[in-house]
C-alpha cells in the first residue's frame, strides 16, 4: 500500500511557508547542520532487477550533488526515490526529515524537479504551462504571474511567452522545464540528465543558467553521464555503476586519488596498435589502459613519457597530453568508458 | 530559497488537490473550447432530425405500440441522450488519459508536484462530469426544441445522463491508465461503445431482442442509463425502478473509482 498525505498537511505547510518567508539558506522543519536528504542502504528492484543495490548518501544545504554513471546505473531510479514518486523497495530515505512514502506530497511541494524527459504540455504556451505548474503547488494567479515574469527573464525565454511550446527547439524546452521547477521556490532542485539530448550551444546555456543557480546557493541534485557537466556544476559526486556507488567526493578529490596529474593519450595506425600497446609496458607508468582505438598513460609528466615512448622507437599517429578528467576516474573503477 | 523565486507574501489559493487538476483541464479545454460547442450543438441536431423525424416518419406509420404509444423522436430522445453521454464520457477516458501518460506526460509532471496519482483520476472525472453535465443540458434544450420531450420529469434525466456517462468514464480511465499501446484504445469503440449504442435499447426496445439474448442487455450501464432517462422524459417513472437504475449506474461508477484509484498509483508511482 501506499499510504496518502493527509491533504490538510500539505494545505497547512503551504499557508505557513508562503505567509513566514524563510531566510535564504534555512529549510523548514530541518535543524541547519542536518543533511537534507538522508539515504542509508536504499534499494530499488523491479522484479529481479536490481536497479539501486543499497547505497548510502547525505546531501547539504547548499550543495551541489551529483550523480555520475553510465544509462543504466541507477541514476534516475535514484532520483525517482527521492522525488517521491517511486517507492523504495528497502533500506531508509529521508527528506526534509520527512518519510517520501508517508509524506510524498509534502516533501515534493518543497522540491523542484527537471525530468529526463520533457514533460511540458506542448499544446499550451510557455506562460500557461507555468500557470498550470505554479497551481498544483496551490500559488495564487498573483504570485505566478510575478514568478513566471521573473523565472523567464532568468531563463531567457521572455520573449517566448505567448508563444505554444511544441514548436520550441528541444533547449528551449529544457530551459522552460528549467524555469518552471522553480516555480514553488524548491528547497532543492532535481535534475535528471539536465543536458542529455541537447546540442552543445544549448547545452552550454543550459550550464550557464545552473551555475547561477549554483551561486545563488540552491540546493542541486543532479545525474549525469558527462563528466565535463560533473566537473563543472557538481561539488561533491557519487560515481555510480550498476546500481552502486563505487566512489564518492568533490571531482578534484577523485581525480586525485584515482588517477594521476596527466594523462598520455596516443594513437597508433589500427596494424601496429596491439604491437605497440603491448611495447609500452615497459615505459614507466602509474597505469596504462588499451582502448580500442588509443593507450592511455596515466602519468606525472606526460611530455617526459612521450619522450620515453619515442625512445623506444614507437612513433604515435597522434599523441596527446592532458589533465586527469572523471571519465579517466571513472575508467579506473569500472574498466570501462562513461559514455559508451 | 533561490534568489530568483524571492517567496511572494501573498497567501495561496489551496485548491483541494483533485480541484487544482480539474484546473489544468479547463486550462486545456480553453483551446478547444470552440470546435466543442458546434459538434456539442449539431450531434443533437443531426441525430434527431435524421433518425427521430426522418426515419421516425416512417416507423409512425406502422404504429407505435411497441414504443409505449409515443411517436418514434419521443422514444428516441432519451435513449440517444443517454447514448451520447456514453459516447462523450468515453471519448474523454481513452485517448486524453492515454495521451497524458504517454504523449505529453503531463501526468507524471503533475505527481512530480504534490498531486497525488488518485487527485489526477478524481480531477479528470470532474472534468468529464462538468463536460457531460454540460453537452447533456444542449441535448436536452435542443430535444426541447423539436418537441421531443413530454414530461417535466425530462429535466431529472439531466444527472442521469452524467451519471451513465460517468459510469463509463470511471472503469474506462482506469483501465486505460494502465495502456502501453494506443491501439487497445480502438478496442473500446470496435467492441464496447458501438455495440452498446447499437443494442441497449436507444434505437429501439430491448424486448425486440431474441429472449437468450435480452438479459446481456440489462447488464450494460447503457440500458438502465436508457431505461431511467426515457421513463422521466415519457413521465413514467416509478420511484422503486428509478432507484435500482441509479443504484446500478452508482455501483459501476463507485467499482470504476476504486479500480482506477489503484490503477492510477500503480501506473505512476513506479
Amino acid at each position: 500500500m501506499w499510504p496518502l498525505t493527509p491533504y490538510s498537511r500539505v494545505k497547512a505547510w503551504e499557508n505557513t511557508r508562503s505567509v513566514l518567508s524563510d531566510p535564504a539558506g534555512s529549510v523548514a522543519g530541518v535543524p541547519a547542520d542536518n543533511p537534507l536528504i538522508r539515504a542509508y542502504q536504499l534499494t530499488k528492484r523491479f522484479g529481479n532487477f536490481t536497479a539501486v543495490d543499497g547505497i548510502d548518501f547525505e546531501l547539504h544545504r547548499g550543495e551541489a550533488f551529483g550523480f555520475l554513471g553510465p544509462n543504466g546505473a541507477g541514476k534516475s531510479s535514484t532520483m525517482r526515490m527521492i522525488g517521491c514518486v517511486s517507492p523504495p523497495t528497502s533500506g531508509e530515505l529521508s527528506i526534509f526529515g520527512l518519510d517520501p512514502v508517508a509524506d510524498g506530497p509534502a516533501i515534493r511541494a518543497r522540491l523542484g524537479v527537471v525530468p529526463q524527459e520533457d514533460t511540458l504540455d506542448v499544446e499550451l504556451t510557455v506562460r500557461e504551462n507555468l500557470l498550470v505548474y505554479g497551481r498544483y503547488f496551490g500559488l495564487s494567479r498573483a504570485v505566478i504571474r510575478e514568478r513566471s515574469a521573473r523565472l523567464l527573464d532568468f531563463v531567457q525565454l521572455a520573449d517566448r511567452a505567448g508563444d505554444r511550446v511544441d514548436p520550441l527547439s528541444g533547449g528551449l524546452k529544457r530551459r522552460l522545464t528549467i524555469a518552471r521547477s522553480l516555480i514553488n521556490d524548491p528547497d532543492v532542485l532535481l535534475l535528471d540528465e539536465p543536458t542529455t539530448g541537447l546540442d552543445p550551444q544549448a547545452r552550454h546555456v543550459v550550464w550557464d543558467r545552473l551555475f547561477r543557480l549554483k551561486q545563488q546557493g540552491v540546493t542541486l541534485v543532479l545525474t549525469t553521464h558527462y563528466m565535463d557537466e560533473a566537473e563543472q556544476l557538481c561539488d561533491r559526486l557519487v560515481v555510480m555503476d550498476r546500481g552502486r556507488i563505487a566512489a564518492g567526493g568533490s571531482p578534484r578529490e577523485l581525480i586525485d586519488r584515482y588517477s594521476t596529474p596527466e594523462v598520455l593519450e596516443l594513437r597508433f595506425d589500427p596494424a601496429v596498435h596491439d604491437n605497440a600497446a603491448e611495447k609500452l609496458a615497459s615505459v614507466p607508468a602509474q597505469r596504462r589502459e588499451v582502448l580500442a582505438d588509443r593507450v592511455l598513460l596515466y602519468v606525472p609528466d606526460g611530455d617526459a613519457a612521450l619522450g620515453a615512448v619515442r625512445s623506444l622507437g614507437l612513433e604515435p599517429l597522434t599523441s596527446l597530453v592532458r589533465r586527469s578528467t572523471l571519465e579517466d576516474v571513472f575508467l579506473r573503477l569500472t574498466g570501462r568508458r562513461l559514455e559508451d | 530559497m533561490t534568489a530568483v523565486t524571492t517567496p511572494a507574501p501573498a497567501r495561496p489559493a489551496a485548491w483541494p488537490f483533485a480541484v487544482r487538476q480539474l484546473r489544468f483541464w479547463l486550462t486545456d479545454y480553453r483551446r478547444t473550447w470552440r470546435g466543442s460547442i458546434v459538434s456539442t450543438v449539431l450531434n443533437p441536431l443531426l441525430y434527431l432530425g435524421a433518425m427521430g423525424l426522418g426515419l421516425g416518419t416512417l416507423v409512425d406509420q406502422h404504429g407505435t405500440a411497441h414504443l409505449g404509444g409515443v411517436s418514434y423522436l419521443v422514444f428516441l430522445a432519451p435513449g440517444l441522450l443517454a447514448a451520447s453521454a456514453m459516447g462523450n464520457a468515453v471519448g474523454e477516458s481513452t485517448y486524453p488519459v492515454y495521451g497524458s501518460v504517454k504523449w505529453n506526460k503531463t501526468y507524471q509532471a503533475a505527481v512530480a508536484a504534490p498531486l497525488r496519482p488518485a487527485d489526477l483520476f478524481h480531477g479528470h472525472l470532474l472534468f468529464v462530469t462538468m463536460k457531460l453535465t454540460m453537452t447533456s443540458s444542449v441535448f436536452l434544450a435542443v430535444a426541447a426544441a423539436f418537441g421531443a420531450l413530454t414530461s417535466p420529469l425530462a429535466i431529472a434525466a439531466l444527472p442521469v445522463a452524467v451519471l451513465t456517462g460517468l459510469a463509463f468514464a470511471a472503469p474506462i480511465e482506469a483501465w486505460t491508465v494502465t495502456r502501453s499501446r494506443d491501439t487497445s484504445l480502438a478496442v473500446v469503440y470496435r467492441f464496447g461503445v458501438i455495440p452498446l449504442f447499437l443494442f441497449s435499447g436507444t434505437f429501439f426496445p430491448v424486448t425486440q431482442l431474441p429472449a437468450w439474448i435480452r438479459p446481456v442487455a440489462y447488464l450494460t450501464p447503457l440500458w438502465h442509463g436508457v431505461a431511467l432517462c426515457r421513463a422521466l422524459c415519457l413521465g413514467t417513472a416509478t420511484l422503486p425502478g428509478a432507484l435500482l437504475h441509479v443504484a446500478y449506474l452508482a455501483a459501476v461508477l463507485a467499482a470504476g473509482i476504486w479500480a482506477g484509484n489503484r490503477t492510477y498509483r500503480r501506473r505512476l508511482y513506479v
